[in-house]
């Protein structure tokens, strides 16, 4: 209500009244819930209309490919839409003070937390490193947010839950966090702040700055909500588009026992092996997550699919490149390995669990 | 005459905002020189953690993501 309030009261004259937007938004989300509900029988249609048996393998990739791809896409909309507006009430300024002068251990378990809601853009990735390690954040606690923000995402938790399901969804967003938090503790005790660049030491800007809060209204906060869909959604369609299709003929024609022999849990060399597959391998989770369902429904297993998964995310060549500037070689072999070592952990232990 | 510096790596986002203030100060006839810091080290001395920000003579007063227009407005004519 008090939200409401806000919002009515900073209404200007000449804009679209708050009533609008609230009206506005209710109806999206019911028509949005209505299309959602009717996916499998037009997709069932589409399939149909087309000169190709169903039971076919082009007949399953195809049914696959038109039911997914709405899915998919809807799922994002909303997921993003409502992550938006609740980044909203986070910023990397507001998260910076909250970790100042915390101490390893529950500064790892906060920043790790707050990677997930705090907005963050890769090309932010060096000023917000250099602000929070100038700010006096230990160099580990910085790890354990850089590691959180881009592995545990919204658009990876909101697809792994539409997909998957919630119970590896919520396994997902667990075994992320304690990658980020046990890997940023790591990285921590080894006591690495010689390794950054050396101007990097230099400056110590500390977080005496503090940004104005611009005080958004609510109608403010779903606009935010549409921005980030409009950006997000705008620049990851074509992955999970490319994704689905992956997905499709993985599905349609890839023989379940194959599948089982060199992704099951029994091969052991599997895991690394997905780990090393991922790593120059760069898209982002919404690409990715099409590809691991269709994995899975052919009988790979939970861990080494996970495994390849967090690798593609987390270990990607491109972030390496942008963090060169601030970080020394060396430390970002260290970062590999440690958040390596985690990975793979994850894999083996969830292979064994899941058995 | 207003100082206005875009803090920013040279991102879609810090160009959209550059752009930004000099359409609102072409709109509000006001007289100021953009400059666009793009050094990381640079950037990291007005204290910010996310891109682009703005500076208008010398005090920082927005940081991360695209700024409102009105914002904008209401910075350059204070």
């Amino acid at each position: 209500m008090s939200a409401e309030t806000v919002a009515f009261r900073d209404d200007q004259p000449g804009r679209t009244p708050a009533w609008r937007w609230f009206a506005g938004l209710g109806l999206a989300l019911g028509l949005w819930a209505v299309a959602y509900s009717q996916l499998v029988p037009l997709s069932e249609r589409l399939v149909s209309l087309l000169p190709v048996e169903r039971a076919s393998h082009l007949g399953e990739a195809l049914a696959f490919f038109f039911y997914d791809t709405p899915k998919v896409l809807m799922l994002l909309t909303l997921i993003v839409f409502a992550m938006g507006l609740v980044r909203s009430y986070f910023s990397p300024e507001k998260t910076r003070a909250l970790l100042a002068g915390k101490r390893e251990g529950a500064g790892n378990v906060m920043a790790a937390g707050l990677g997930i809601l705090t907005p963050f853009c890769s090309c932010s990735a060096v000023p917000l490193f250099i602000g929070f390690v100038s700010a006096g954040i230990p160099l580990g606690v910085t790890f354990s947010f850089l590691i959180a923000a881009p592995m545990v995402n919204e658009v990876a938790l909101g697809l792994l839950f539409g997909l998957v399901g919630w119970k590896v969804a919520l396994t997902y967003l667990g075994f992320g966090l304690g990658i980020a938090i046990v890997a940023g503790w790591v990285i921590g005790r080894l006591k690495l702040e010689g390794w950054l660049q050396d101007w990097v030491k230099e400056i110590h800007a500390g977080s005496g700055v503090v940004v104005p809060d611009e005080r958004p209204t609510f109608v403010d906060r779903i606009r935010l909500g549409i921005d980030a869909v409009k950006d997000i959604v705008g620049r990851v369609w074509i992955w999970i588009i490319a994704g689905i299709a992956a997905g499709a003929l993985i599905h349609g024609y890839v023989p379940a026992d194959l599948m089982v022999r060199i992704m099951g849990a029994d091969a052991w060399w599997s895991v690394p092996a997905a780990v090393l597959i991922g790593i120059p391998m760069y898209t982002n989770a919404a690409g990715v997550i099409p590809i691991v369902e269709a994995l899975l429904g052919k009988g790979a297993a939970l861990g080494t699919t996970l495994a390849f998964m967090m690798s593609v995310i987390a270990l990607s060549l491109p972030e390496m490149i942008i963090l060169r500037k601030v970080l020394t070689l060396r430390l970002i072999a260290v970062f590999l390995g440690v958040v390596g070592t985690g990975i793979l952990a994850v894999g083996y232990l969830f292979n064994m669990l899941f058995h | 005459m207003k100082d206005v510096k875009v803090l920013g790596p040279g991102c879609k986002r810090c160009e959209a905002t550059e752009a930004m203030v000099k359409k609102a100060a072409s709109k509000l006839g006001i007289d100021v020189r953009v400059e666009k810091v793009t050094d990381y080290v640079e950037i990291a001395k007005f204290g910010i953690a996310s891109t682009p920000g703005i500076v208008v003579d010398g005090k920082v007063v927005h940081a991360g993501g695209l700024p409102k227009e009105d914002a904008v407005e209401r910075w350059l004519q204070a």
